[in-house]
């Protein structure tokens, strides 16, 4: 079972790829479970064809002590396994410790069990590293390989540089590595190019280059993937790719994050200034 | 313990000093240098009071929740405090700490309960709000209180519960007084940050509330007196001897509407000057009532401390009827202390404890003609050491910063000295000093060891080196200091008796001194390595560090093998 975890700049889409991902991985027949880190509980709105009606931590507040795994595991698109962990309404508690609670919650109703027979789990974790609860999927040996959603938009790159150093302090005591970086085009100069670059720097890969379409905002509207929604479009064949690269992928590494200069320079070399 | 008792030859103080310290690293080295001092009460040297502990050493301090739950606001016993937290902290809830009481009949009296939100993993991710609200509902519909207060604990102040905005909405729900306490234990660097937030939540919600004075020719406030084993008691009994009247004891046998009419006296006297100097200091600015430092501890003291109220009542009748009552108190001990005075003169005392104690219990001590050595405490600031005059020079840090400073101005309706600026200054230039305390080095003796937030290690140096008599501490030192045959006295909590204030107090107190130090009970023990010096024990990491071969040098306390590391 390879455990995967998703992460990125918030807004830059996460939960969107890492579904329209999935999809592409399922469609190989491949058994997947996906579990949303984020208090939302939006991360799986795709597979399910609507947001999922119960998060780990409501059930967990409702039925107490007393919780099965059908209670908070839903079947998605293609047979995957779609949970959302859930959390606090923004602004009160700590959705950190929620995540925490959630995996915990899940480890010990089995769903990682050999029993489930998954080839995949996959964490789609919000926005930046910002605290213990989020880094949660990296820590222990949750999830082991990292990939990074980023676009050639300095924040978004920022972004991704920082979580390079999250990965690099937990890969030193654990198995946690960095198995490279999706470009969610933004349509920036260069950008390709210059995410490429950005991932050599970081001493990892750019493992696929996601065009901007409008088909994804399309199949999102319907609530589907891109897959489910039209099969045979261009965008369809790109998150295929992209699934493939990451089920053909051994590139893992520990990243080396850069110094605030390189990383401006490297915007200024790629042209966002001229 | 076996040879024979040396008193009076004491060891040099620099050299006990360097010995303490030797065997700490290099920055704890720095740091608690600068907080073991050789006083000179001609001008104390500055103690590094107030700052944070080093992890490791053993402290014998407490943390912010309790300084504000279960000292200061803790022993009103009608206002109905629930600890918002998990039930562990709730423990502090139950006060164990001999504040004693005894309320009215008919009245209600909530010091025996112990209650709390027992907040639990739900609530840390979703919020305590919810439950907070509806513990203080299920509280009042079972008990009906006059006021409630919800104190913060930890995890509180980490989810961001908004207990303040909670407090106001139940206020105005029920009708009855709510107010909040954010005292989460992290929030300073010992329990006297809990002290100072304890103190402005009284002060802004609680008094002034009530305009009605009560009924007396000479009224006060006697702040900082807690009531353990009784004290307050004895205190109250003698000023009203006196002929004077205590309107409310911040925080002893003390009920809400005492406290809501605090602001009616005509003085403060301030018992423990750090817990609760800063009430004193906001009703002096917001109602015009002076204060001025007492100690009820020790005969002497307390006879000083009467003479010095009839002074600033100015009444010859008063001061007439003090005499008196001093005179007939001072019949009753007097042969009782010359007996047990006779047998203890000269021995040699230390203490370590609190924000006042360490100082006042001196006064006892020596009313015994005992020598205090070396003394501490374990939470104060520079100004308890080294007396007011240093506030102005008192570097506000990081950790001091982030405890609100209220903001108080005049009364405009209720700001009414009952002294006229004139007679304060004609008391003043008369060598009366209002708002003063001159801290405990002054009234030690050249020489001895000040130890502030002193180390289980180097309490044991001092039991080795000086080997007290006596030891007055708390309850975390205390059966380590027994287990080195020392009798330690607790001062805190009086292990069980007191009271041990004023004249009547100071009696049960040589008493307990005589008893604790003609027992024979030390001489039965023996530790198990003079029984067995076979058995001995080895510091894990030296072991490993030799390899795990056996030390031939392994009795007693060896320096760790890692502070040679690093280089001392």
């Amino acid at each position: 079972m390879r455990k995967i975890a998703i992460y990125g700049k918030g807004g830059i889409g996460k939960s969107t790829t890492t579904q329209n991902t999935v999809a592409g991985l399922a469609e190989m027949g491949k058994k997947i479970m996906v579990v949303g880190c984020d208090p939302k509980a939006d991360s799986t709105r795709l597979l399910l064809g609507g947001l999922s009606q119960r998060s780990v931590l409501d059930t967990l507040r409702e039925e107490g002590e007393d919780v099965e795994l059908s209670d908070i595991r839903n079947g998605g698109f293609c047979n995957t396994l779609c949970v959302e962990s859930g959390g606090p309404e923004p602004g009160v508690g700590c959705a950190g410790r929620g995540i925490i609670t959630s995996i915990n919650m899940l480890e010990q109703l089995g769903a990682y069990d050999a029993s489930e027979n998954l080839d995949y789990v996959f964490y789609d974790v919000l926005g930046d590293v910002v605290c213990g609860g989020f880094a949660m999927p990296i820590r222990d040996g949750k999830a082991e390989e990292i990939y990074i959603v980023c676009s050639g938009e300095m924040m978004a790159m920022y972004a991704a540089n920082n979580i390079c150093k999250g990965i690099l302090k937990f890969a030193q005591s654990g198995k946690v590595r960095l198995g490279g970086l999706i470009c969610n085009s933004r349509k920036v100069d260069n950008e390709k190019e210059m995410i490429q670059q950005f991932a050599i720097l970081l001493g990892t890969q750019m493992i696929h280059f996601v065009p901007r379409d409008n088909d994804v905002q399309r199949a999102e509207i319907n609530r589907k993937t891109v897959i489910e929604w039209n099969k045979e479009c261009p965008q369809a064949d790109e998150y295929r790719s992209l699934a493939k690269a990451i089920d053909r992928n051994t590139n893992f590494v520990i990243p080396k994050p850069l110094p605030i200069p390189a990383l401006e320079k490297l915007l200024m070399d790629y042209g966002l200034y001229n | 313990m076996s040879e024979p008792t040396t008193t009076l030859t004491t060891p040099d103080p620099a050299a006990v000093k360097a010995e303490m310290l030797k065997i700490y690293p290099a920055k704890t080295l720095k740091k608690r240098s600068k907080q073991i001092v050789i006083n000179e009460p001609e001008a104390p040297p500055e103690v590094g009071a107030n700052s944070r502990t080093i992890p490791g050493i053993i402290t014998q301090r407490g943390c912010t929740y309790a300084g504000c739950r279960g000292v200061v606001l803790g022993p009103i016993y009608d206002i109905l405090q629930i600890t918002h937290g998990p039930v562990g902290c709730g423990f502090y809830a139950w006060l164990s700490r001999r504040n004693l009481v005894r309320p009215p009949e008919g009245t209600t009296n909530y010091l025996q309960y112990c209650m709390n939100t027992d907040m639990q993993e739900d609530q840390i991710i979703f919020g305590g709000e919810k439950k907070l609200k509806q513990a203080i509902r299920e509280a009042y519909d079972i008990f009906k209180p006059k006021a409630i207060a919800i104190l913060a604990t930890c995890p509180v102040g980490l989810i961001g519960d908004d207990i303040h905005t909670v407090a106001r909405q139940m206020k105005e729900e029920l009708g009855i007084n709510v107010m909040a306490f954010s005292c989460e234990g992290y929030k300073g660097v010992s329990q006297s940050a809990g002290h100072h937030i304890a103190n402005n939540g009284v002060f802004k919600h609680i008094i002034g509330l009530d305009d009605t004075p009560d009924a007396g020719e000479f009224t006060m406030n006697i702040l900082g007196e807690y009531n353990i084993g009784g004290d307050a008691w004895e205190i109250d009994t003698l000023l009203r001897k006196c002929g004077i009247h205590v309107t409310s004891t911040l925080s002893g046998d003390v009920s809400y509407d005492q406290v809501k009419k605090a602001h009616t006296v005509m003085l403060n006297g301030v018992m423990c000057h750090r817990s609760i100097n800063y009430i004193a200091e906001m009703m002096e600015k917001k109602f015009g009532i002076p204060w001025i430092k007492v100690n009820f501890i020790g005969a002497e003291a307390t006879a000083k401390t009467l003479r010095k109220i009839a002074r600033y009542f100015e009444s010859k009748k008063l001061a007439d009827r003090v005499e008196e009552v001093i005179a007939q108190e001072l019949l009753a001990l007097k042969p009782v202390r010359e007996e047990i005075k006779a047998r203890h003169q000269g021995k040699k005392a230390a203490l370590f404890v609190g924000g006042s104690r360490a100082h006042h219990y001196q006064d006892l001590f020596r009313d015994l003609g005992m020598e205090i050595v070396s003394a501490g405490y374990e939470f104060a600031h520079r100004d308890d050491y080294e007396g007011r005059r240093v506030l102005p020079t008192i570097k506000v840090d990081a950790d001091s910063r982030n405890i609100e400073e209220l903001h108080v101005e005049a009364d405009p309706l209720r700001f009414k000295p009952t002294r006229t600026p004139e007679q304060i200054t004609a008391l003043q230039s008369g060598g009366f000093s209002f708002k003063d305390y001159e801290g405990m080095m002054v009234e030690m003796k050249k020489n001895t060891l000040v130890i502030d937030d002193i180390s289980h290690h180097e309490m044991e140096k001092l039991i080795e080196l000086y080997k007290p008599d006596i030891i007055g501490s708390g309850i975390k030192d205390k059966f380590v200091i027994e287990k080195m045959g020392v009798p330690c006295k607790q001062l805190h909590s009086y292990d069980y008796s007191g009271p041990y204030a004023a004249f009547g107090g100071a009696v049960n107190f040589y008493r307990e001194v005589d008893r604790m130090l003609t027992t024979k009970v030390w001489k039965y023990i023996v530790p198990p390595w003079e029984k067995d010096p076979q058995h001995s024990a080895e510091l894990i990491h030296a072991s490993k560090i030799n390899g795990g071969k056996k030390n031939g040098e392994s009795k007693g306390w060896r320096k760790p093998a890692v502070a040679d590391a690093e280089g001392v």
